[in-house]
């Protein structure tokens, strides 16, 4: 057990703060959360600084060590998260790096790490949530083009995207066809005509996502990465990435917060109350040891060449809940000011409501730990 | 950074289970010490672990003996053992197995009675009726104080949750009820999986802290194993329903173990108002 840095990935970390302490400092404002032209404008030109300064591909290519210092130093120096880029980076580019023909390699890949294309993850149906699997929306062959109809939910960054990565149903279920099969990856040109996007408002007041309406939509048949009907284990490539490193940066984040809520309930004369004093206690020895975690999974990840493990759902489902008790604590430090929507906790506070709902609901990772490395037998 | 066993590390873990497995039966077992185990112990290098090879040791640092100490954790090895392992530098006989060490821990002193030697002030000790029919503990008043030994606590309660869970999931993949296994049933299985994340939770912790030895990872490490302890015995008790609020099943045993050990070398309210206090510190 080394938690010690090798000096090749020390020199990465060095010349990474110096690159950062070079360039943050000349960064225009953010833009507005409610600004999605401005934020995918933001968003996209921090992508194109990284790429040119050698780091657009940290995501895909780095080792697993590299990619932890990155998002460990990216956040404590407070740059710009991946944002709208989100889709693009960690979804649909690793799972065309790993999945695409050398061609649609070639075409979708330099585009997202240089910025210039954003991608929007159309997976989530109204009836196909939890249970990805049960997707409806059709797409026929008609030549050499897929027609594709049905409906999307829950499609973050639809607004702004310029492609998404779709999952279809090319052949119905039926007994010789279970739902897992006769699903279809295909990347959607999101200004093909047949599309209507309608932004949905989340209880944080935002429009982080969407919900999709596909009527005879034509992708060519050359967008289908992976074999027709063989989307589901396409997909699960794409999912084992979003498990992998997906919350290193937030862990970060939370343990800086952490330290702000100790000291402004200092300041605001919370602190004598013992209650509050040893929940956050509390607090920091979990988000220490979710930290610690990742270090292990990471070093898991390392040894067994880059694939995540399974510690990614045991993490998520710890993981998911202290950021709900984290905000539910600043709440508390806060009195009524938590009230107050100009206050940014408040709006974390919120949107940490999602964390035991998206990328599969807390039950269902419980489930997922139960079945899968538990060995339980399945049920209901 | 690799942040996993190396495979040293493995083959010491596995030993010492091995070393361990079936060496004593929880039923038949006293608040007596099987002074011959204690000495095999000293034998195999469980108490000299950390001491220089030339004071006759074995050289080696906090993580392995984390390791050890989970494996004792697993099986609930009765006796003073962390209190020995810290005195092996001191006390003669200690690091052999020969001698049993106790020592005042805040405001218990486990094995009084049974120990040759005993480290602390313990005028005025009065014992109690443990909880933990394993473990015979005398109160003082309190020293505070001597918290050496938290990490070690903290790697037992590790052994004792990683155990309980298994226990727990082997328990629910064979007891059938409605005609199917228990483990079935999402109620088990949610119980079962949360079991998993507390126990890799404290793992992390554990093992961090005996990497770095730093005191504020060793206080969120003994947070945490005592939370994972607890509430692991607690819930595989409910895995094994009316079986498990029997004698005969080993469930209660770890279960007091782990209220026992989570007042021994930190408690919990010190840990905790310890990692609240550093958050208030300049970053």
């Amino acid at each position: 057990m080394d938690l010690t840095y090798t000096d090749e990935e020390e020199a990465f970390r060095a010349g990474l703060r110096d690159w950062l302490s070079l360039v943050l400092p000349e960064l225009p404002a953010k833009p507005s959360p409610q600004d999605w032209p401005g934020r995918r404008a933001y968003d996209t030109a921090w992508q194109r600084l990284l790429y040119d300064a050698g780091y657009g591909e940290v995501h895909w290519d780095a080792s697993p060590t590299q990619r932890l210092i990155f998002l460990e130093e990216t956040e404590k120096a407070g740059a710009p998260y991946v944002g709208a880029n989100f889709v693009g980076l960690l979804h649909a580019g690793p799972t065309i790096a790993s999945e695409g023909t050398p061609e649609q390699r070639d075409r979708w890949l330099p585009p997202v790490l240089r910025g210039d294309e954003v991608w929007c993850q159309g997976f989530s149906e109204p009836d196909a949530g939890s249970d990805l699997a049960s997707l409806r929306t059709r797409a026929w062959r008609d030549g050499d083009h897929y027609v594709v109809s049905g409906s999307k939910i829950w499609t973050s960054h639809a607004e702004v995207a310029d492609w998404c990565e779709l999952l279809v149903r090319t052949t119905p279920v039926s007994e010789s066809v279970p739902k897992h099969r006769g699903i279809t990856w295909l990347a959607m040109p999101m200004d093909a005509p047949g599309i209507t996007v309608r932004p949905l408002r989340t209880l944080a007041g935002s429009t982080e996502f969407a919900e999709m309406f596909l009527d005879d939509v034509r992708v060519p048949v050359a967008n289908r990465v992976g074999e027709e009907n063989d989307g589901w284990r396409v997909t699960m490539v794409t999912l084992s990435y979003e498990r992998g490193t997906a919350f290193v940066g937030e862990v970060v984040a939370c343990r800086r917060v952490l330290g702000e809520l100790a000291r402004e309930a200092r300041d605001n004369g919370r602190w004598d109350d013992p209650a509050l004093r040893r929940r956050l206690g509390r607090l920091n020895a979990e988000f220490s040891a979710l930290w610690r975690l990742t270090q292990w999974n990471v070093s898991e990840a390392q040894r067994t060449g880059g694939v995540p493990g399974v510690g990614g759902s045991v993490f998520k489902l710890r993981y998911s809940h202290a950021r709900q008790e984290l905000y539910d604590a600043a709440a508390e430090v806060l009195g009524t000011g938590a009230l107050d929507l100009a206050h940014e906790w408040t709006l974390d506070r919120l949107s940490s409501l999602s964390y035991t709902i998206a990328a599969g609901t807390s039950q269902i990772q419980q489930n997922i730990v139960a079945e899968r490395i538990l060995g339980l037998p399945k049920g209901r | 950074m690799d942040f996993q066993l190396d495979d040293d590390q493995q083959a010491l873990k596995a030993g010492m289970r091995r070393l361990l497995e079936g060496r004593f039966s929880l039923r038949d077992a006293t608040d007596r010490i099987d002074r011959a185990l204690w000495r095999e112990l000293g034998d195999a290098g469980f108490f000299s672990l950390a001491l220089p090879e030339a004071e006759g040791g074995v050289g080696l640092g906090l993580p392995e003996a984390v390791l050890v100490f989970e494996e004792a954790g697993r099986v609930l090895l009765p006796g003073p053992a962390v209190a020995t392992f810290l005195a092996a530098g001191d006390v003669p006989g200690a690091a052999t197995g020969e001698a049993v060490v106790t020592a005042v821990d805040g405001a218990l002193v486990p094995w009084l009675e049974e120990a040759d030697v005993v480290q602390g002030d313990t005028s005025g000790a009065v014992p109690l009726r443990s909880v933990d029919p394993l473990t015979p503990l005398h109160r003082v008043p309190d020293a505070g104080g001597l918290d050496r030994g938290a990490l070690l606590y903290a790697a037992e309660q590790l052994g004792s949750a990683a155990h309980t869970c298994e226990t727990a999931v082997q328990y629910a993949r064979q007891r059938e009820q409605f005609g199917r296994p228990i483990g079935a049933f999402q109620a088990v299985k949610h119980l079962c999986a949360q079991m998993l994340v507390r126990a890799e939770l404290a793992r992390g912790a554990v093992y961090a802290a005996a990497v770095t030895g730093d005191r504020l990872e060793v206080s969120a490490a003994k947070l945490l194993a005592d939370d994972a302890a607890v509430r692991n015995a607690r819930d595989c008790l409910q895995v094994h329903g009316g079986m498990g609020f029997t004698w005969e099943s080993e469930v209660h045993l770890h279960l007091k173990r782990a209220w026992v050990r989570a007042e021994l070398g930190r408690s919990a309210r010190a840990a905790e108002e310890e990692l609240a206090e550093a958050l208030t510190e300049a970053p």
